[in-house]
């Protein structure tokens, strides 16, 4: 429907899309300039200029390959344990929880509010040798006495996967309650059993949801750099970790800038390509 | 039908079948119950060492107190921080939620050209990751020499939480059935007093609760505001810093506090929306 | 003008409306009167351009051509809240935000007219459901929902009431409950109604006068019994009702009748019932109007000889019969259940005969499947 005049939208657009323009795109494209500029010669710590040094890329990528790899490697892990976890818990508030279904959503959402760094650092604490699971697991002879679970990979990835589970969540459960249960029975009617209908049925109509849940967590799992600094060791430094040290403790913009744009656009491909495969071009 | 009947026509079923059956009929109830714990273990954590006797570090249960309690502001910084991290709330907050309620309505109620690249451009923040926003933010406010700070927090915040905002309204919007806007134009009013009257009442609940996620998101984010805020100290940097050697229990207090305010404010909401329906 | 148009009283002129949507024409060239005071019905299958013309006439939509005046006001181009109109939208669209007092109130304030709450009480207890004032839309059944939607636009007193698929959402009772409080309604506020409806029953039952739209043009106009009684296109014939289309010739006159040739029988109708332009035509008879007898036993008026009865069907008030004819045509034959039995059986031999002021004549070169292959009980457009 046409309400007034043609220019409407773009007034109401205006000053957003100025703002995003100016933080955002700006930023980019000054980001993708700072990545090939060059230190000064003479000129103070902190001082660049542009010199379309391109081999700043593959520096940065081949001195910082190990921590892109563990990146991915324990994003793309991270991912698909949320997913696992996830995916039945939505099921069931979906499906099974009959009126306490509202509850039940906001109980997903509540740790939320508290804030996500103090429950990195309390997981830290539980799994920590001062915490009671790792003596109990010893005096039960489960874990050797050398054996930590703080300072791991192990820690790395189960403390992503748990600061990212509600932004799996909520997408799943979006796309499980908008299914019609009838077409469920319908399946059951059909001669499927359970396990099939559940194949054949009820995933394939999820895959929304799917799609939304494994990029919001696999997105933000990627650049994070807290779960691997509080409950990691330097073992296991993610790429995160990298740009942030360049900035801050090494002063080195333009690495930092070329390792954040490699990041940003290996992301952004992957993303792509992952789109394309599940055939879900409506995510936004 | 008396009960010798009943007992008569139905054939017992042998214990172990009965157990099996027990446990698939409730399987996904025991899940949810693990999965809800796994969720909340952190958050308990959190809550009962807000409790601990600790000193300044609050690694070991010590024993119980109230102190921390009745004196949430006791550990240095702890209530500066928490002070600059609501007033980049609420000031991010506003500014995403008109910005962002603004777009959502251009790109929901119109078709105009640049309609799907516009969503593209409110879909690219959120696929960037925070590092990336964080650190390229802070290179052009040292292009432009603009000290990191207060301000360009806020604005870094805006940034982000916009997008959200976009999402979470135009979803509200995409809802509304329009013939309801057309019944109020039926109805004598004219294009403002059919917004004000109707699609603002309606697509209301959308912009609160966008504003609630805006704020969550700002007063939780921690990686871009590292980046912009320089020598700034907000809760989510204050934890962070102090992670290291113990985090002060007057934390936990603020994160409990923080927790059951925000669960209050959602089940007020939920009882509000009941009476409306009523 | 555009102020002047609220006060507009008088008949709805469409003058040659046609609304495209890029290619396709939802409404084509349409012209049509609406008289003051009529109940009047858009009836047509869906898609056929009906809730277009009404959204035009609401203002909701605009010509792509043509003009709609109403009186001598020309309101084609006035926005929606400054033409003295008012819709009972499908699914009612009444606001959840509001309660029931303040649905029907919303127009009143908006032109900011006084006695809001003497003129909503009014409504209410004409609609008989003052004791809903207070509620909010959800808390209300389909039918109080229908006629609070209802109130909240009579309320206003406009020149011009447009009801949109208005008891499309009510079960059958309700629905004919509704059919006739809203036909009492219109006598009692005595204003214009258009109603537009793919449900042919319930147009015959409320209408004065009924246009028939097909395919964004009008068929035919006119009053519900014109209509049944004498089609003039194969579309009305099929759409209205049922009816038995048989190919034929003219063969000549005999005073104010034509005689046709239909597969080497002879019959008879009158001249002025015929819409054929060549002698090829199709004679259409309702089911109703034949009547069914044994082979040999006498009859009158046209007689068809050599059927067989094909099937039986008995539905309590009549028993439907379909008879196979020598030429392979199946004829439908309703006969009312006088005497409460069925007096033939699959395969009997019977005559069919019926009065030829009955018979009505259809251009030979119609496609006489029209209107069949809609199913009017299908969902409405958008």
């Amino acid at each position: 429907m046409k309400i007034g005049k043609a220019r409407v939208p773009y007034l109401l657009l205006l000053p957003g899309f100025a703002f995003l323009f100016t933080f955002f795109i700006l930023p980019i494209l000054n980001l993708a300039q700072t990545s090939t500029q060059t230190p000064v010669k003479g000129g103070d710590t902190g001082e660049y200029e542009q010199s379309f040094a391109f081999s700043n890329y593959i520096n940065a990528f081949v001195d910082n390959k190990e921590q892109f790899g563990r990146s991915f490697v324990y994003a793309t892990l991270a991912t698909i344990l949320a997913l696992a976890i996830a995916y039945p818990l939505a099921y069931a508030i979906a499906f099974k929880s009959g009126k306490f279904k509202n509850i039940l959503l906001v109980l997903v959402v509540a740790p939320f509010f508290t804030s996500f760094l103090l429950r990195t650092v309390a997981w830290k604490q539980i799994l920590g040798e001062e915490g009671f699971i790792v003596p109990t697991l010893r005096s039960l002879h489960i874990i050797s006495e050398q054996t930590t679970l703080t300072s791991t990979a192990f820690a790395v990835v189960a403390g992503m996967t748990y600061n990212f589970l509600p932004f799996m969540t909520l997408p799943l459960y979006a796309s499980l309650e908008r299914i019609d249960p009838r077409t469920i029975e319908a399946s059951g009617d059909l001669y499927a059993n359970g396990l099939t209908t559940f194949r054949r049925v009820t995933v394939p109509l999820s895959m929304p949801g799917v799609v939304a849940g494994t990029l919001l967590t696999f997105i933000p799992a990627a650049g994070d750099y807290v779960n691997a600094a509080i409950l990691g060791s330097p073992n296991t430094k993610m790429i995160g970790n990298v740009i942030e040290s360049r900035y801050f403790k090494i002063v080195d913009y333009p690495t930092a800038a070329a390792l954040s744009f490699t990041l940003m656009a290996a992301i952004l491909i992957l993303v792509t390509l992952y789109i394309r495969k599940a055939g879900t071009e409506e995510l936004v | 039908m008396s009960q010798k009947i009943k007992d008569a026509t139905i054939p017992t079923i042998p214990t172990k079948a009965r157990i099996s059956r027990w446990f698939g009929r409730n399987m996904l109830r025991i899940y949810m119950i693990f999965g809800f714990t796994y969720l909340f273990i952190p958050v308990a954590y959190t809550f009962v060492f807000s409790f601990n006797d600790s000193g300044k570090s609050n690694l070991i249960w010590k024993g119980f107190t109230l102190s921390n309690w009745q004196n949430p502001c006791g550990a240095p910084e702890v209530c500066n921080a928490l002070g600059n991290s609501i007033k980049i709330g609420v000031l991010a907050t506003t500014f995403a939620t008109i910005l962002g309620t603004m777009i959502a309505f251009a790109i929901g109620r119109y078709q105009f050209k640049g309609r799907s690249s516009s969503n593209l451009l409110i879909f690219l923040p959120m696929a960037t990751p925070e590092i990336v926003l964080g650190a390229s933010l802070l290179s052009l406010f040292l292009v432009f020499k603009i000290n990191p700070g207060f301000w360009p927090t806020v604005i870094a915040h805006v940034m982000f939480c916009t997008s959200f905002v976009v999402v979470t309204v135009k979803a509200r919007i995409a809802s509304l059935d329009p013939r309801l806007e057309q019944a109020a134009m039926d109805l004598y009013a004219n294009e403002l007093e059919t917004f004000r009257r109707v699609t603002l009442p309606l697509v209301a609940p959308g912009i609160a609760g966008a504003a609630l996620l805006a704020f969550s998101l700002s007063f939780d984010d921690f990686i871009i505001t590292n980046f912009n805020s320089g020598t700034l100290i907000t809760f989510p940097k204050f934890v962070y810093v102090s992670a290291a050697r113990g985090i002060p229990a007057q934390a936990n207090v603020i994160g409990s506090s923080m927790f059951f305010l925000a669960l209050a404010i959602v089940i007020a909401g939920q009882l509000v929306n009941r009476k409306k329906a009523r | 003008m555009s102020n002047d148009a609220i006060s507009a009283r008088g008949d709805l002129r469409l003058t040659r409306i046609t609304k495209s949507y890029g290619d396709f024409n939802a409404v084509d060239d349409l012209t049509l009167t609406i008289p003051k005071g009529s109940f009047f019905a858009l009836l047509g299958p869906s898609g056929c351009g009906k809730t277009t013309t009404l959204r035009m006439v609401a203002g909701l939509e605009e010509p792509t051509v043509g003009s709609i005046h109403l009186g001598d006001t020309d309101i084609t181009t006035t926005r929606p809240y400054q033409r003295p109109i008012n819709t009972v939208f499908q699914n009612y669209a009444l606001f959840p935000h509001l309660t029931i007092f303040e649905n029907i109130a919303f127009g009143l304030r908006r032109r900011g007219i006084k006695d809001v709450k003497e003129q909503v009480d009014k409504v209410l207890s004409l609609v008989e459901l003052p004791h809903l004032a207070g509620r909010k839309p959800t808390q209300l059944s389909g039918g109080q929902q229908q006629r609070i939607a209802l109130a909240r636009a009579i309320v206003n007193r406009p020149a011009l009431l447009l009801l949109d698929e208005p008891l499309g959402a009510l079960d059958l009772k309700l629905r004919r409950q509704m059919q006739i409080e809203l036909k009492w309604i219109q006598r009692e506020v005595g204003l214009t109604f258009v109603h537009v409806t793919h449900d042919q029953e319930e147009a015959m039952t409320m209408a004065d006068t009924i246009a028939v739209m097909n395919e964004g043009r009008i068929e035919q106009m006119g009053s519900p019994a014109d209509l049944y009684d004498d089609p003039e296109t194969a579309f009305v014939a099929n759409f209205l009702g049922q009816s038995n289309l048989i190919k034929g010739k003219i063969e000549g006159n005999d005073g104010d009748n034509l005689v046709i040739d239909l597969f080497g029988q002879k019959i008879s109708m009158p001249k002025k019932r015929s819409h054929a332009v060549d002698n090829s035509m199709y004679a259409g008879i309702r089911p109703e109007k034949f009547r069914i007898s044994r082979t040999g036993t006498p009859t009158r008026g046209n007689t068809l000889t050599g059927g067989h009865i094909e099937d039986v069907s008995y539905i309590g008030v009549s028993t439907q019969y379909v008879v196979a004819m020598p030429w392979g045509q199946e004829l439908m034959v309703f006969e009312q259940n006088d005497d409460g039995v069925a007096p033939f059986d699959k395969g009997d031999e019977v005559v069919i005969s019926w009065e030829p002021t009955f018979t009505f004549g259809l251009r030979g070169d119609e496609d006489i499947e029209a209107g069949t292959e809609v199913n009017p009980e299908e969902p409405a457009e958008e």
